[in-house]
């Protein structure tokens, strides 16, 4: 076994790819770091440093409107990226597992969201809700981002189960008289990575969305996106830099809290 | 509407007073303005007199706004558009006639904001702040007269690869068309074919096309860079070299103006806030707040001294007036997207 | 003809996503596909009488004279550009992507979620502010360009910003998330004992490499692909910041027509070409690869 597991190592640790992995996350991370840095900066400017301060924060700590956008932002992204997870899920089911006719159009159809200039869709979903009478608010925006977040989750699980070998799922099937508990038991833990994966990328793009959000949110629905762009008429000043912080300490917070929930629930 | 509103703030206030302060405001006021642009003590000052609650919605562009309004989808009461886009919003018949001239403290408006090609008579609107869209000198780098467009067109070599244009064609090609004496909302493919050739020629030059103004100035990155004047008082502060020009071929000017949106539910409190908004000293809070004047008579005795002394805030009586410039015709607004795709090529 | 075995319970698992699509997505562009077809009104928005204006604007040009038509590269420049801009750093994040992804995939298990979480955490950060700070960073004065002449590997600045090489990157930016997460998914829990079988049989790191471990990667390259390559040719961000707003892509012509320019049909037909496109190359691909027997779909 030993000797096994040293050659398993060798193939899984490729010459580079640990090199590349971390020059990856540096290179994502450089402005977070840049950024956060002149969160604390005591002049106006994101890029000239004056002095340390946390008048910034204290800004964003007294300015409701940003808050309420945050929370805004939080709350469509978290119900958008779920329900769009589990469609997307049931899609992929479909199309990857089932001999069907049609089965091109489903693509793309489902990919359909994907391929449309979202300053086209923002204008397209702003009339189609006004004509049929979809009172503008959070819910529109909630409706609106599901269906852009589809694709995002739906490649990634299509992904996992098109690479992963249906014979198994089979013998579930064999092994477990009901179909709902071969999935549940053996299917979707195979399918895990996938789901991770898709709703990830389905809530970051949910997230970071401005101008769907701009154009169909109601009186209320503000997202953060959108309180930024509107903040570039009147110049961006470490508020924004300051904001921008505080989610990613709120993400690293909940990153930290999963992973000591996922330790306690495995020992 | 005087006594009305008056005897309605007399029994609020005195009911407020009577009851514990958390409770519930009589009414509500839904604004739609863009971000970090309605001064908060201006909202918590009105809240409390009117007991209203105000709620603020912000937008990224005039297109928005206006697309959204076009759907017929809004729950706005209150909106903020610019000058052309007031211009749209009243030949469209999107905004309620709400006779801003009769107003009491329509008093206090500038004479010169009174007659504005816009809305002539003001039964639409009324003034909320303006600023004018020139550019801004490095006069460390700069040598010499510099109150010309010559400097951005016809740059001398230090400024040549420093200079930054807004990312705004309309602002581009207009300030094109001043240096090159001929006039705006061109039509004449003549014209516009001169215009783009100066552009191209000075796009060697240019070093970026960004409407945030403020950092390339600060960081030297930039030399000259065309700005509104609100960034370029920021600059200043940071970087005291820099120097907002008036240019002696002219410059545009803008107003942003407040207006009720056709089927705002609740017009009586929009009438009230535009009303509330004319008065000088709560003028004043918008200038203090978001750094651009008001065109209030008498707000300038509640203006933090410095910003009334700015030269970004009051040009000085030797340049020319600003130019405000309607909405062109369909026919120059195509040949000024050609020109500006052809220009990014 | 009778129907494939799977029809009723494919439709039952399509139906919700299908559903909420076609009516929330393609009713919708359908109606801006009509406005293509239309009269673009003063102020925007359309005035409904037929035109076919829009599409001929793409290739030609109409003097304004004399209404002829001349033919005009203008558009389909910008087409091309924003195809390569994209095809480049669809490139880019699949060269970066496959390691970090392997790398990843073979980590213990507690690690893999940590890593993924690493890897999307940034995005909490709005794209907009993201852009700038990159900009900012890559800039003559920024941190990296005062870096290199500080320790004197470079005489000036380098032009790290303002071109089409910072637009690549900031594409690559935008979207390396969105390849390397797929890409996961494909790999992750792969078998390596059959990596191991076929390192045994071809005695040849590389070969096991490409006959085992690309068969795994193929549906996950595909998926990344499409996430980074459609929505990168729609970009508008990079190359409005980090291109310093010297040329355009589709995107930032799109916009201009909804908005300075006010001409909703020109900017309506310009999305539908684009998405017209798009809908061949896909069927196009899928119907290629299952003639190949290779299964993309």
């Amino acid at each position: 076994m030993a000797f096994l597991d040293r050659r398993n190592k060798d193939i899984r640790n490729l010459p580079g790819f640990g090199t590349t992995a971390g020059l990856a996350v540096l290179f994502l991370y450089a402005p977070i770091a840049f950024l956060a840095l002149y969160s604390f900066n005591a002049g106006w400017s994101i890029s000239q440093l004056e002095g340390f301060s946390l008048r910034w924060y204290k800004a964003v700590f007294a300015n409701e409107g940003i808050q309420n956008a945050a929370l805004n932002s939080l709350t469509v992204a978290i119900i958008a990226s779920s329900i769009a997870t589990v469609l997307a899920t049931a899609a992929a089911m479909a199309t990857v597992r089932l001999r069907f006719r049609g089965k091109e159009v489903a693509y793309g159809l489902i990919n359909f969201p994907l391929m449309v200039p979202e300053i086209v869709t923002a204008i397209a979903t702003l009339i189609f809700f006004a004509a049929i009478g979809f009172r503008l608010g959070l819910m529109t925006v909630i409706v609106a981002h599901i269906v852009f977040c589809i694709p995002f989750a739906y490649l990634p699980i299509r992904a996992r189960l098109a690479s992963m070998d249906a014979g198994l799922e089979q013998a579930a099937r064999d092994l477990f008289a009901r179909p709902f508990v071969a999935f549940r038991r053996i299917t979707l833990p195979i399918l895990m990575p996938g789901i991770v994966s898709g709703w990830l990328l389905a809530f970051i793009i949910s997230l970071d969305d401005f101008i769907i959000s701009a154009m169909v949110a109601g009186p209320g629905a503000t997202t953060l996106p959108v309180h930024i762009y509107s903040m570039l008429r009147l110049g961006i000043t470490p508020e924004v830099n300051a904001v921008s912080s505080l989610m990613i300490l709120a993400s690293t917070l909940l990153v930290l809290i999963s992973a000591v929930l996922s330790r306690k629930t495995k020992t | 509407m005087t006594v009305k509103t008056l005897s309605r703030t007399a029994i609020l206030a005195l009911g407020t007073a009577i009851l514990a302060p958390t409770a519930h405001a009589e009414g509500d006021l839904y604004i739609y303005s863009w971000g970090e642009y309605t001064p908060p003590d201006l909202v918590d000052k009105f809240e409390a007199e009117f007991d209203v609650d105000i709620h603020i919605d912000t937008y990224d562009s005039m297109e928005t706004m206006v697309a959204k309004l076009r759907a017929g989808a809004g729950g706005y009461d209150i909106i903020v558009p610019g000058d052309g886009t007031m211009q749209i919003l009243i030949a469209e018949d999107m905004v309620e006639k709400i006779n801003v001239f009769a107003m009491p403290n329509f008093a206090h408006v500038d004479e010169r904001w009174r007659e504005v090609y816009w809305d002539p008579k003001r039964e639409y609107s009324a003034p909320w702040a303006w600023g004018s869209t020139a550019f801004v000198v490095d006069t460390d780098v700069v040598q010499g007269e510099y109150d010309t467009l010559a400097v951005l067109f016809d740059p001398a070599d230090a400024v040549k690869g420093k200079i930054n244009m807004l990312r705004d064609l309309n602002d581009v090609i207009n300030m094109a068309l001043r240096y090159l004496d001929l006039p705006r909302c061109n039509d004449n493919p003549e014209d516009m074919k001169k215009v783009l050739a100066l552009l191209q020629t000075q796009k060697e030059w240019v070093k970026s096309f960004d409407s945030e103004t403020k950092e390339p100035l600060v960081s030297g990155e930039a030399a000259v860079s065309m700005s509104w004047n609100g960034y370029a008082m920021r600059a200043r502060d940071e970087k005291p070299s820099l120097t907002y020009v008036y240019p002696k071929e002219g410059f545009t000017g803008w107003m942003d103006n407040l207006a009720v949106p056709k089927g705002a539910q609740n017009i009586e409190n929009a009438k009230a806030f535009i009303n509330f908004v004319m008065a000088p000293e709560n003028a004043a809070m918008i200038t203090n707040y978001a750094r651009y004047s008001n065109g209030i008579k008498g707000s300038d005795a509640f203006v933090d001294p410095d910003l009334a002394a700015a030269p970004e805030m009051t040009p000085p009586a030797d340049v020319p007036a600003p130019e405000f410039i309607p909405v062109c015709s369909p026919e120059s607004i195509e040949l000024y997207d050609r020109i500006w795709t052809k220009l990014m090529n | 003809m009778k129907a494939p075995p799977d029809t009723g319970l494919a439709a039952l698992l399509l139906s919700p996503a299908l559903l909420i699509i076609a009516v929330f997505m393609v009713v919708p562009i359908g109606i801006t596909t009509l406005y293509s077809f239309l009269e673009p009104a003063r102020f925007g928005g359309v005035i409904w009488e037929y035109s076919p204006e829009a599409y001929i604007r793409l290739l030609f040009e109409r003097d304004i004279f004399d209404d002829t038509l001349s033919f005009s590269t203008d558009y389909l420049r910008i087409f091309l550009r924003s195809l390569m801009q994209a095809g480049v750093a669809t490139l880019l994040c699949l060269i970066i992507g496959i390691p970090t992804a392997w790398f990843i995939a073979t980590r213990p298990d507690r690690q893999k979620t940590l890593w993924l979480m690493l890897v999307t955490v940034p995005y909490w950060v709005n794209l907009l502010v993201r852009t700038i700070a990159m900009l900012l960073i890559l800039r003559d004065e920024g941190p990296v360009n005062e870096t290199l002449q500080l320790i004197g590997l470079t005489a000036g600045p380098l032009p790290l910003s303002y071109n089409n090489f910072a637009v690549g990157l900031g594409l690559v930016y935008s979207f390396l998330p969105f390849m390397i997460l797929p890409l996961y998914a494909a790999i992750e829990r792969f078998d390596f004992s059959l990596l191991e079988a076929a390192y045994d049989l071809h005695a040849n790191r590389w070969k096991a490499f490409v006959g085992v471990v690309l068969p795994i990667l193929r549906p996950g390259v595909v998926a990344g692909s499409l996430l980074v390559f459609i929505p990168g040719i729609g970009a508008f961000l990079a190359p409005d910041i980090l291109g310093g707003g010297k040329t355009m892509m589709i995107g930032n012509l799109i916009g201009q027509q909804f908005q300075g320019s006010r001409n909703w049909p020109f900017g309506a037909a310009l999305s539908t070409v684009l998405l017209s496109l798009t809908l061949i190359a896909l069927f196009w691909s899928a119907r290629r690869a299952a003639k190949s027997g290779a299964q993309v779909l």
